[in-house]
């Protein structure tokens, strides 16, 4: 029976970032080049290295080629949109104010089962990992709650808490439907007529399957990875050690060198989804993909370790 | 006499970590308390824990440690005091003790006249200690994986740490940890009783006060409470019965701080998958208990452990809630099943080639003709060994077993690998023979699993660890310390359960041989007695922890042999119980008599004696050794029949019948004669009694109770 008094998909979005815009958070867009999750654009990539205190929250559409299934499975997406939130550092009631963010959705605590399982984070090709929970409400998964200790290879200080909401879940939840195609994701103010997140988004879920899955021309892909691999790499060289050239190492454009490496993390993603990596070949591209973001993460905090001193002095 | 309470209030801790931290903790307080001398042994000792805290009480605290008066001597008295007057020592020393120079007093011993005075330590108060020591013992709990919260990292804790309760009777004790102090200020159930403080003025108060505030503190209260709920809700439905998982009881009762039980319901139509798959589902991705019904078939029910509780309304809208994840769930797994079975097992084998088994073996492709090979091996010889098989079928299960490793079930349910396999094999109509041996091909892996029920199975399982095990140690990859990355303990364990369970005539240096290739062959010196050795202390550890024989009787039956599993374990039996109806001691005198026999043995041979295990019937000379001869010739035949009929509590109660022999012998016979040849005849004697019986087991290990 689907709840047709539940928020729709677009007033969810509405409601998240309106509640964390109202504790401080500035309201991001989500980043403009594929991503596989919300933590991997640099909103939180980066922004979560340095001492600096910064709360963001944005939703992200999530790319994740081999999870695509055509539209024809009721819930799984290729695409899918996370609502994330970064925290740093995180406030002493931080999980008593992400509960009030579940009352902003519609949703009374008294009348679910809510529980905090264990769950930890781990991106290894990010050389990023956390620690945290689960939560889970009346059985289902409906955010991630990440304490987050290092990325790219770097313990970070103050650490932050990186809360990660599956909008799709929490809607076809609250709406009370099996299948996330039948999400209404906006309502005609007028007639009420409900658009749904089929309507919306089903074509691209099919015609993107067919792309990852069929069409994605592997020797192209393997050659546009090196292509962004060698110019990120090429941009990374310019990060000198030598504090004579300090002025110059400033003057890197570390967030263009984060873009290339991003492409290379979803061009690799497309190959997996072809079979076009051979397991042995497997562990060295992420191995190859991990250097890179290690490279851009410390030339990164290099960068704010200057900005830090700059402010003390 | 005090009551002490300590809570520390937690972002919820990881399931899994919270009864071993909650044991800890009362054991750091209790022996920091008695190293402090303010609690005696017999202190009694309570601990609590939810999932948001960790808490322990003690009865009978010390207010404040004994006074402790105690003399302590100094410098000589005579470069102390100078024409009576003291000199800098003596000011020195008076200052270093605390006390007035006037306070010192001489002290006469053996070595001299020295300075002494008699220093009065006032004992501290509990509070003080408490709130010194508290924080370092709470620093020190183990957690399997922690964090860090505050900036700058000054500690490392399982998560943050938002309040702390600690209680001397009324007093707080102001410890302090992670960025808290304590008071006498804990929280109640998150959503039942929400952040209102719950004030506990006194330790006896705790549990009550929480348990008001909607959080049952003591685990086993808590786990009482679901067993209970789930009979009673389990009742609803006729002839059901809730499968018992006692793992998943420990899982939900450290889940929750109020719970309550709900019974869901999901189609029928799910109940066309097998049972194994709806189960794992069930347990472990949502934590449900699965429901039989009258027949003991599964039933399309399950029950969810709740962290709150509601009314009827209430329940309805989380069972529709967990119903629905249920589905999704059952749904996905149907996918699977149904895409699986489009591409036959036989066709996956090819794509084995892709999926690594270890970077220096290859894939899982080589890894099932290493398996072919090893498991045709102990086909023919078990056959020549007359064990009836179906060859062909466990040939065909040898090489399907690695298949299923492929399917997208297995994908999203590893834990089901084997059993996936198995359960396609039999839709696909390879028989019951194949299916079954792929099946059960990595059981046991726990302790209480069963062993494969068929001889295909048998030497599957077999067959696959062995290979694995020789191959790694072959790598130089064998289990050290803690570190066993390809669990190859738990690999020998299994053959050993099987080889103990089976009834199959094979000796594991058989199975060691059969498994090692030519190329390894080579290394074989090494590697072989390795591998031996190995399996000898997994025997070992079998025997004493599986089948619960004791260390003494493991040590002297392995001794004698550690090859045929099946043999050890019938003689440790065997040896257990003579031992234990040995009323009148002939085992122990003989057992010390074999130790006797050992240590004139090797004394002997330092001093370059020679002898060997032919006695010469002619050279004895004394009645007591002629006695102990004609009677240990006499047993020999009769304890090598029941030996070789494997009826060893008969052939240890007939060695056991030379004890007065033995004794005697020992008595009256000087074994190390002046006679070189009487000498020589005596070692002999002895060499061969104890070398006549070494085959049954090493009676010098044996420890008199």
């Amino acid at each position: 029976m689907a709840n047709a008094s539940a928020l729709t998909f677009q007033e969810l979005l509405f409601n998240l970032q309106t509640f964390w815009a109202a504790r401080g958070c500035v309201l991001q867009q989500p980043y403009d080049i594929e991503v596989g999750a919300g933590t991997m654009s640099p909103e939180t990539f980066l922004r979560v290295l340095g001492p600096r205190p910064f709360h963001v929250a944005y939703a992200q559409p999530s790319r994740r080629p081999a999870d695509g299934r055509y539209g024809e499975n009721p819930n799984r997406l290729f695409k899918h949109t996370q609502f994330q939130v970064i925290l740093k550092p995180p406030p002493e009631r931080v999980q008593e104010i992400y509960l009030e963010s579940l009352a902003a959705m519609g949703i009374d605590l008294r009348e679910h089962d809510l529980k905090f399982e264990e769950d930890n984070w781990e991106w290894p090709a990010g050389g990023a990992w956390g620690v945290g929970w689960q939560v889970m409400l009346d059985g289902l998964e409906i955010t991630q709650f990440t304490y987050f200790q290092q990325c790219g290879g770097l313990e970070l200080d103050p650490m932050c808490a990186e809360l990660t909401y599956g909008l799709e879940r929490i809607a076809a939840f609250l709406q009370d439907v099996d299948s996330i195609y039948d999400i209404v994701w906006a309502r005609d103010p007028v007639t009420q007529r409900a658009i749904t997140y089929g309507e919306v988004r089903l074509q691209e879920e099919v015609q993107f399957s067919t792309y990852n899955f069929e069409h994605a021309d592997v020797s192209k892909l393997w050659e546009h990875f090196r292509l962004y691999e060698q110019e990120c790499e090429a941009l990374l060289a310019l990060v000198s050690e030598d504090e004579a050239a300090r002025a110059e190492r400033d003057r890197v454009p570390v967030l263009a060198a984060y873009d290339l490496c991003l492409k290379c993390s979803h061009i690799f993603n497309l190959l997996d989804a072809r079979g076009a990596v051979s397991v042995t070949e497997r562990v060295g591209i992420i191995g190859r993909i991990r250097n890179l973001t290690v490279g851009v993460a410390r030339a990164y905090a290099a960068t704010l370790g200057k900005q830090a001193a700059g402010q003390a002095a | 006499m005090a009551e002490f309470l300590f809570e520390i209030g937690l972002e919820e801790i990881p399931a899994r970590m919270i009864a071993n931290a909650e044991r800890e903790l009362a054991e750091r307080v209790k022996s920091m308390l008695l190293a402090e001398k303010l609690v005696g042994e017999e202190a009694r000792v309570r601990s609590y824990a939810t999932p948001r805290r960790l808490a322990v009480a003690l009865s009978g605290v010390l207010g404040r440690q004994e006074d402790v008066t105690e003399h302590v001597t100094g410098p000589a008295w005579k470069v102390s005091f100078k024409d009576d007057q003291p000199t800098p020592a003596a000011q020195a020393f008076a200052r270093k003790v605390g006390v007035p120079v006037a306070a010192l007093v001489k002290q006469t011993t053996a070595k001299g006249e020295y300075v002494s005075a008699t220093v009065t330590k006032a004992g501290r108060s509990a509070a003080e200690i408490l709130a010194e020591k508290l924080p370092g013992e709470l620093g020190k709990i183990y957690w399997a994986k922690n964090m860090y919260w505050r900036p700058g990292k000054p500690e490392r804790f399982v998560r943050p740490v938002r309040w702390m309760v600690a209680l001397l009777d009324s007093a707080v004790v102001p410890v302090e940890f992670g960025g808290k102090v304590a008071a006498n200020v804990t929280y109640g159930h998150r959503v039942l009783h929400g952040d209102a403080p719950v004030t506990i003025a006194t330790p006896a108060e705790y549990v009550a006060h929480l348990e008001s505030a909607y959080v049952v503190a003591d685990v086993s209260t808590r786990r009482e409470r679901i067993r209970k709920a789930l009979d009673r809700v389990t009742r609803t439905v006729e002839g059901a019965r809730w499968r018992e998982d006692e793992p998943l009881v420990e899982t939900v009762t450290q889940l929750t701080e109020w719970p309550s039980v709900v019974l869901g319901t999901f189609e029928p139509e799910y109940l066309e998958l097998p049972d194994e798959v709806l189960v794992t589902v069930m347990r472990d991705h949502q934590k449900y208990f699965a429901v039989d019904d009258s027949n003991g078939r599964l039933a399309p029910h399950f029950l969810a452990v709740l962290n709150t509780q509601v009314d009827a309304a209430g329940e309805a809208v989380i069972r529709h809630g967990n119903e629905r994840v249920l589905r999704a769930r059952f749904n996905d797994a149907r996918f699977f099943w149904t895409f699986d079975q489009k591409t036959p097992l036989a066709a996956r084998v090819e794509l084995l080639k892709a999926v690594t088994f270890q970077k220096d073996l290859g894939s899982y492709a080589t890894k099932t003709e290493t398996n072919l090979r090893l498991a045709g091996a102990l086909a023919t010889l078990v056959t020549a060994r007359g064990i009836q098989l179906d060859e062909p079928a466990l040939l065909t299960a040898t090489r399907l077993a690695k298949a299923d490793l492929t399917a997208e079930l297995v994908k999203e349910f590893t834990e089901l690998q084997g059993v996936i396999g198995g359960l396609y094999a039999r839709t696909e109509g390879l028989g019951e023979r194949v299916a079954q041996a792929i099946y059960w091909q990595y059981r046991p892996a726990a302790a209480d699993d069963a062993i494969p029920p068929t001889v295909e199975g048998q030497l599957l399982g077999l067959a696959d660890r062995m290979a694995t095990i020789v191959d790694m140690f072959a790598l130089g990859l064998e289990p050290t310390g803690s570190k066993d990355p390809f669990a190859l303990r738990r690999a020998a364990n299994g053959v050993i359960r099987i080889l103990a369970e089976s009834g199959l005539p094979l000796k594991l240096s058989e199975l060691e041989r059969l498994a090692t290739s030519p190329q390894q062959d080579a290394l074989a010196e090494t590697t072989g007695s390795a591998v031996a050795r190995f399996f000898g202390e997994r025997l070992d550890f079998y025997l004493r922890e599986v089948m619960g024989y004791s260390y003494d009787v493991a040590k002297a039956v392995l001794a004698a042999g550690a090859d045929d599993v099946a043999d050890a374990i019938a003689r440790a039996k065997a040896l257990t119980a003579v031992r234990s109806s040995d009323l009148d001691g002939h085992l122990a005198a003989i057992s010390a008599a074999f130790k006797r026999i050992q240590n004139i043995l090797r004394q002997a041979r330092e001093k370059g004696e020679a002898y060997d295990t032919t006695t010469v019937a002619n050279t004895l000379v004394e009645p007591e050794e002629r006695a102990l001869y004609a009677q240990f010739s006499s047993v020999v035949p009769e304890v090598e029949s029941l030996r070789v009929a494997r009826r060893y509590d008969e052939a240890f109660g007939r060695i056991a019948t030379l004890r007065p022999a033995v004794d005697l012998f020992f008595d009256k016979v000087m074994v190390m004669a002046p006679d070189a040849t009487l000498r020589r005849n005596r070692l002999s004697l002895i060499a061969e009694v104890a070398a006549r019986f070494s085959s049954i087991a090493d009676f010098s290990e044996i420890v008199s109770s």
